[in-house]
């Protein structure tokens, strides 16, 4: 395929505009769809807007204007949402595990995003408590190494943060990044909370360090994976890269998957 | 391409069709608007073709029995469809203006993975290049190059022989080359 026909092509994946499929709904009389719910929540992390319906928790955002909450639920998820009374006690118990880095039971409405955004969100959901991955990292995973950028853009429109870690993902040369949560410090102090230590990754970016090996195990890991953090000082080997890794003889682990870091820091 | 999707679809607008329509307009608007775009070339018109389409199709949905539905092929269906209503504008206007610098709103491209490629001023070119082209060329180039149908389904969408479609395809690609050289350094 040429450039031309690669740019057809790019011609084709353009989106409808913003509210299109609302409007054609509206102009052929259905009814407007049912509205989600939505409260507010206070967690360790500060106090969020949290909406649900029918097809699970719908948004997180931090606290603001009511009016911004519910302009920006209508154009992200594609239906109104109307303040409840309360939020039932039975989710408030699921969202204060969800805030607590126990996301996995949590019946998340993913509904309506691309597949693309949604492969993103559900990889960075196994990205587990007091660990971190790269934008780098979740590209991979997903099978699209090239696409850093995107997988950045899908973070930052994460509907779910907090309860979807992309608090977790942070650039390649260990600065911490965009965090659709509320800017880089909320992240910084998200991670903090959970037992990272922010500076600590700047460091070990700063140093060149992607990857570490434990000497017992021959096995090299990302920095925060379970794996090597309960590993020795003494038995610990900094690796700039995957090949010096390899060369030395370490293993990759088959836990966090470190990738070799390509390119500079994008992301 | 979205196959089990379709069938999804064809059995919701089967067992309900509100719910049914609003699932087929949520998993099609970015394709028939898409294609609405590169074949008028305008941002406003598009939109308008891409939502006349999905009227048209909501009309027809409620006349079909069930097992016309259950047998419809939704994206040849609709994208025909969405070729009369812009064949029918076509022809109520006769003359169609493009702004050389309209600043119409594109969808901001770089909003997602495989459109941070070229930029929204590109993207505008491109479709403007590709409106002007003969309708037969035209025709057949969006629904290959552009929608990423085979030629066997253009074809069959078009009724015609798929020798003809590939001819079009082939002069609609040669004029483009001959326009569109400045877009590769562009981008």
């Amino acid at each position: 395929m040429d450039v031309l026909e690669a740019d057809l092509r790019a011609l084709g994946l353009l989106r409808a505009p913003e509210g299109f499929a609302k409007r054609v709904l509206v102009a052929v009389g259905l009814p407007a769809p049912a509205s989600d719910a939505y409260g507010e929540l206070e967690t360790p992390a500060g106090r969020f807007h949290v909406a649900w319906g029918a097809a699970g928790i719908s948004a997180v955002r931090r606290v603001g204007a009511p009016e911004d909450f519910e302009r920006w639920f209508v154009e992200r998820r594609g239906r109104p949402v109307a303040r409840a009374a309360e939020v039932p006690t039975r989710l408030l118990a699921q969202l204060a595990a969800g805030t607590a880095g126990r996301s996995r039971g949590l019946r998340l409405d993913l509904t309506g995003l691309r597949p693309f955004e949604r492969d993103v969100l559900r990889k960075t959901l196994e990205i587990p408590r007091g660990e971190v991955r790269t934008y780098a990292w979740v590209a991979r995973e997903i099978g699209r190494p090239r696409a850093l950028r995107a997988v950045g853009t899908a973070l930052g429109r994460n509907p779910l943060p907090v309860l979807i870690p992309c608090h977790r993902v942070i650039r390649t040369d260990g600065t911490l990044g965009e965090y659709s949560g509320g800017g880089t410090e909320a992240k910084r102090a998200m991670l903090r909370w959970e037992g990272v230590d922010p500076a600590w990754l700047e460091h070990l970016a700063a140093a060149g360090t992607r990857f570490v090996g434990s000497r017992g195990t021959g096995v090299f890991c990302m920095p925060t994976c379970r794996h090597v953090r309960r590993v020795q000082a003494a038995n610990r080997v900094p690796f700039h890269d995957e090949r010096e890794a390899m060369g030395a003889g370490f293993r990759p682990c088959a836990t966090c998957r470190p990738v070799a870091a390509t390119g500079s820091g994008a992301g | 391409m979205g196959a089990d999707r379709d069938a999804a679809l064809r059995e919701a607008l089967a067992a309900d069709p509100a719910g049914g329509f609003e699932a087929l307009v949520h998993a099609y608007q970015h394709r028939l608007y898409a294609f609405a775009l590169a074949m008028s070339g305008e941002p406003a018109d598009a939109e308008e073709i891409a939502q006349d389409a999905f009227l048209r199709a909501h009309d027809a949905l409620r006349r079909y029995p069930a097992h016309r539905i259950l047998a419809l092929r939704l994206s040849p269906w609709l994208h025909r469809i969405a070729l009369n209503v812009f064949r029918n504008r076509v022809r109520r206007r006769r003359l169609r203006v493009v702004p050389l610098d309209a600043d119409t709103a594109l969808p901001d491209p770089s909003d997602g993975p495989e459109r941070q490629v070229l930029s929204r001023a590109v993207l505008r070119e491109l479709a403007n290049l590709v409106s002007g082209l003969p309708e037969h060329h035209r025709t057949a180039v969006v629904l290959r190059c552009v929608q990423g149908m085979t030629y066997a389904e253009v074809a069959e969408l078009l009724g015609q022989p798929e020798g003809t479609v590939k001819a079009n395809v082939h002069r609609g690609l040669q004029a483009l080359r001959r326009r569109a050289g400045w877009l590769s350094e562009v981008s």
